[in-house]
């Protein structure tokens, strides 16, 4: 990596840092608790739409992990969610009808919250249906793993994302509000995805599970990306680059080793193929409002009219971490 | 006779200070040292807090950071004051805030009563341990470390290349060894009050002051003058990472430590409650009188040390991506890769897996479609069998293929008209063992019903790929088991060959085969073959091949007569 080409990366952070600056005039606050925040708290960021049915668990399960603030961005959404998340006692939240397309899908607003008031926390970037993993995380709380994380002088962790799926047709996984995601989708690929590195950027390019095999086995490339880097040290002058994808300085994207050992990292358990999505993604493929022509929003529609079923005899059901540990979903590094 | 625990605090105080009344609870006597780095405001509310505890004293307080003299100083300053107010301590224990006493006090005072000489503190000479951190053993005696290693990287590294450079090296004042240890001791009056009076002392100190990370070699070191009895371990179970970061206890490792037998652990994390409930309570359940044992906490943190530096071989994931060469194993098992075998022999697949009892596969880098085994449309780990996901990443289908199946030998078949994306890779890889037979390709040629243009042109595009992949397979890069048969070769004994490879795949082994494959019937294969020569084409991969025996249930042809003019 040339002087030139860090210079290049360089010019882009700060593009990426000025449209956030711009976007954030389409953000109305809604409530502000902003000041319950305490320098050592956890942060959760998220953009959230039409989610309602998601967001009692999701609250849940972030708390129970220890996250003590949530500042949300709700995209005009009717389904009532932001009034509940309103009446939460630990919830920050901004609303907006602007387009979630030309706000670089929600980042531009979430760069700007953070950078207003995640500097010096550890921030958590989750969408509503993302659930982290992390080695340990039935017995020690998300605040053991950013102290060990503190003092190993690392700044970001890794995941991969996880999608999680139901047996037997996607319209029969009824959800209902409050209840744990994976009861009703609890099945995952465990050894089908390919992994390439981005150069320019320093991260590792995951693509490969259920939405590969199914959806897109005829045009892999094409398939959604799966790295993950949600949880990081905030600095008001770090930005994500694509959605959390990867970042900007490109050394937090370094979370893996070259030389054949192992960091830690985690996993992001995705609750995405749940009977609501066969609506929602109809719904989405007309606003449009997604990463490459909502394509990923289309092959859906087209799979599931031709009632494709995800699981197929080698699916594995979600039991715990360890299983993902000993399946090398993830990695508990030197943290023992 | 008692212990006198002398405590560096820096952070979460409040726990120090549940600590410390645990001690003093015991009749331990406490001296304390609270960094520097502390602001004035939080130290004065701390020591408020020991008011009227006789038995608690607060030394001088230094700027500690990690690897720097201060830590030194504090705990010289802090022991000199212990064994002045203190005149019935005999041991001085050096702990920190964060350690956490595993047995009840009156177990460790009545096991040091019983050893009122010895001196535990670690202590080894530096060209025997090879617990170095940043390349720095015997350096850390010879060079200065001015700088600040958390702090000014830049400058501490340039520094340390310069004097290399120049070929500075201090001197050692005379009569020292340097010895280098864990930093937590516990040491006997007599030694303490050796080292801390000893009319050299200045020298000491002033040459310490600049040695790197003198807390792991000061007492070390000066020990090995005056002590009678060293005990070369320390009583504090405390391990290091690669890093040279300590480990940390959680609550999680209740049951482990509690048996470990261990009189202190560090470092704990201070918000792991059940911990320190379960130690400092009142009902601490003792222990049995027994020694130390804090053997498989050991093995599972260097086991923890191991997967972060040489990780699981064949894995590829969010955490792993090794540049190529640093694999360390390009898969996670071993596997077989047949070449020719299931094009010469009828059934070849079922007959493998019979006679082996491992999984056998098609051609997996089949054009069409990944053959896995019982043609099944998905395998083990969700693997899909799409050549365009295959063909995406030929690469990671392999080792999915092989992680997936950890436990269960995997053999599949490979020619030239698959996907060569792999060829390379698993010639490359020490856990494969390729068995091929050059120029079985031909025999499908040999039995379709085909236009023999087409055959011809097929043919010499097979042969060239496969000639290639010989290459790879011959170069001297090659790690895998390679066995190579000219098919002329192979079928002259066929069996003998089968049963070298297969004896390697077995798991029993010795097992002679007792059935075998079937041939297939190559009658007329020799012609078919001089008829690509004929035509200009020569096929050279499958040996000598006998033109006869000529085909039999053709008639003889009539000769046509010659034309003569």
């Amino acid at each position: 990596m040339g002087f030139w080409q860090s210079y290049r990366l360089r010019l882009q952070r700060k593009r990426w840092r000025i449209r956030s600056l711009r976007k954030r005039r389409e953000l109305s606050l809604y409530v502000d608790r902003t000041e319950q925040i305490e320098p050592d708290d956890i942060l959760l960021f998220s953009t959230i739409r039409n989610e309602d049915i998601r967001l009692p668990y999701f609250l849940k399960y972030y708390r129970d992990l220890g996250v003590r603030h949530f500042l949300l961005v709700d995209n005009d959404s009717d389904d009532g969610g932001a009034e509940y998340l309103a009446r939460q006692p630990d919830v920050s939240l901004w609303r907006t009808r602007a387009s979630y397309k030309r706000a670089r899908f929600g980042m531009d607003w979430i760069t700007w919250l953070q950078r207003k008031y995640a500097h010096g926390h550890w921030t958590l970037v989750v969408d509503p249906d993302e659930f982290l993993v992390y080695p340990f995380c039935d017995t020690r709380p998300l605040k053991a793993l950013t102290d060990w994380l503190d003092a190993s002088s690392i700044r970001s962790f890794g995941t991969m994302l996880i999608d999680m799926y139901p047996k037997g047709p996607i319209e029969s996984a009824e959800y209902e509000r409050g209840q744990d995601p994976f009861e009703v989708a609890p099945w995952f690929d465990s050894g089908n995805y390919t992994i390439s590195r981005n150069f320019m950027f320093g991260n590792l390019w995951i693509q490969g599970g259920p939405r590969a095999r199914v959806f897109f086995r005829d045009e892999p490339e094409r398939a959604p990306a799966l790295n993950k880097i949600p949880l990081v040290k905030w600095d008001r002058r770090y930005t994500y680059v694509r959605s959390t994808h990867m970042l900007l300085p490109r050394g937090l994207n370094l979370v893996y080793d070259e030389w054949g050992g192992e960091k830690m990292s985690g996993a992001l358990l995705h609750a995405k193929f749940l009977q609501s999505l066969t609506e929602k993604a109809r719904e989405e493929l007309e606003r449009k409002q997604h990463f490459a022509n909502s394509k990923e929003y289309k092959a859906y529609v087209e799979g599931f009219e031709r009632r494709e079923e995800i699981w197929c005899k080698w699916s594995e059901k979600y039991i715990n971490w360890r299983q993902l540990e000993i399946l090398g979903l993830m990695s508990k590094g030197n943290w023992a | 006779m008692t212990v006198g625990i002398v405590m560096l605090v820096h952070t979460s105080l409040e726990r120090a200070e549940q600590v410390i009344r645990h001690w003093v609870a015991g009749r331990c006597p406490v001296v304390v040292h609270v960094d520097k780095n502390v602001d004035d405001e939080r130290h004065d509310a701390f020591v408020s807090r020991f008011d009227g505890l006789s038995n608690v004293r607060f030394s001088k307080r230094h700027r500690c950071e990690w690897g720097t003299w201060g830590l030194v100083a504090a705990s010289q300053d802090a022991s000199q004051l212990m064994l002045e107010t203190f005149p019935e301590v005999r041991h001085v224990y050096l702990a920190s805030g964060s350690c956490l006493p595993l047995r009840p006090v009156n177990e460790l005072v009545s096991y040091l009563a019983k050893r009122p000489r010895t001196d535990f503190i670690e202590s080894a000479t530096t060209a025997d341990v090879p617990w170095t951190i940043g390349g720095l053993d015997e350096e850390r005696f010879t060079l200065r470390f001015p700088f600040s290693w958390k702090r000014q990287r830049y400058f501490f590294d340039k520094y340390v290349a310069l004097q290399r450079r120049l070929g500075v090296r201090r001197k050692i004042p005379a009569g020292l060894v340097p010895h280098m240890g864990s930093q937590w001791w516990c040491l006997t009056r007599q030694t303490l009050s050796a080292i801390l009076q000893d009319p050299e002392r200045e020298t000491y100190d002033r040459y310490f002051s600049k040695v790197w990370i003198p807390d792991e070699s000061y007492y070390q070191t000066l020990t090995r003058l005056y002590s009678t009895h060293i005990e070369s371990r320390s009583l504090t179970l405390s391990k290091f990472d690669f890093q040279g970061k300590p480990h940390i206890f959680y609550d999680d490792h209740l049951q482990l430590l509690r048996r470990s037998d261990c009189f202190v652990a560090r470092k704990i994390w201070p918000r792991a409650d059940k911990l320190y409930e379960t130690f400092l309570g009142d009902n601490a359940a003792a222990m049995k009188a027994s020694e130390p044992n804090p053997g498989k906490i050991d093995r599972i943190f260097s086991r923890a040390v191991d997967r972060r530096i040489r990780g699981r071989s064949g894995l590829v994931m969010q955490g792993r991506f090794p540049n190529r060469g640093w694999e360390n194993g390009l898969t996670a098992a071993p596997y077989s890769v047949f070449e020719g075998f299931s094009e010469l022999f009828e059934n070849f697949e079922p007959w493998l897996a019979r006679a082996t009892g491992t999984r056998v596969h098609g051609h997996l880098y089949a054009p069409d479609r990944a053959e896995l085994d019982g043609r099944q449309t998905t395998f083990a780990g969700a693997l899909s069998d799409s050549s365009a996901l295959r063909d995406y990443d030929p690469k990671a289908f392999l080792t999915s293929l092989i992680w997936n199946t950890r436990g269960e030998r995997q053999c599949f078949q490979f020619g030239p008209a698959d996907n060569q994306a792999v060829g390379f890779d698993i010639a490359y890889d020490p856990n494969a063992q390729i068995s091929v037979i050059t120029g079985a390709w031909a025999i499908p040629l040999f039995q379709s019903n085909r236009n023999f243009a087409d055959l011809r042109l097929e043919a010499a595009r097979l042969q060239k790929i496969e000639s290639d992949h010989l290459d790879d397979l011959r170069s001297i890069h090659a790690k895998a088991k390679i066995r190579i048969w000219s098919l002329a070769e192979f079928i002259e004994s066929p069996m003998e060959a089968l049963q070298t490879v297969i004896d390697e795949i077995s798991v029993a082994g010795g097992r002679r085969l007792s059935e075998a494959p079937r041939i297939i019937d190559l009658s007329g294969f020799g012609r078919f073959l001089q008829n690509l020569k004929n035509q200009g084409m020569h096929p050279y991969l499958m040996g000598d091949f006998p033109v006869d025996p000529a085909p039999q249930n053709a008639r003889p042809k009539a000769r046509r007569p010659y034309l003569v003019r």
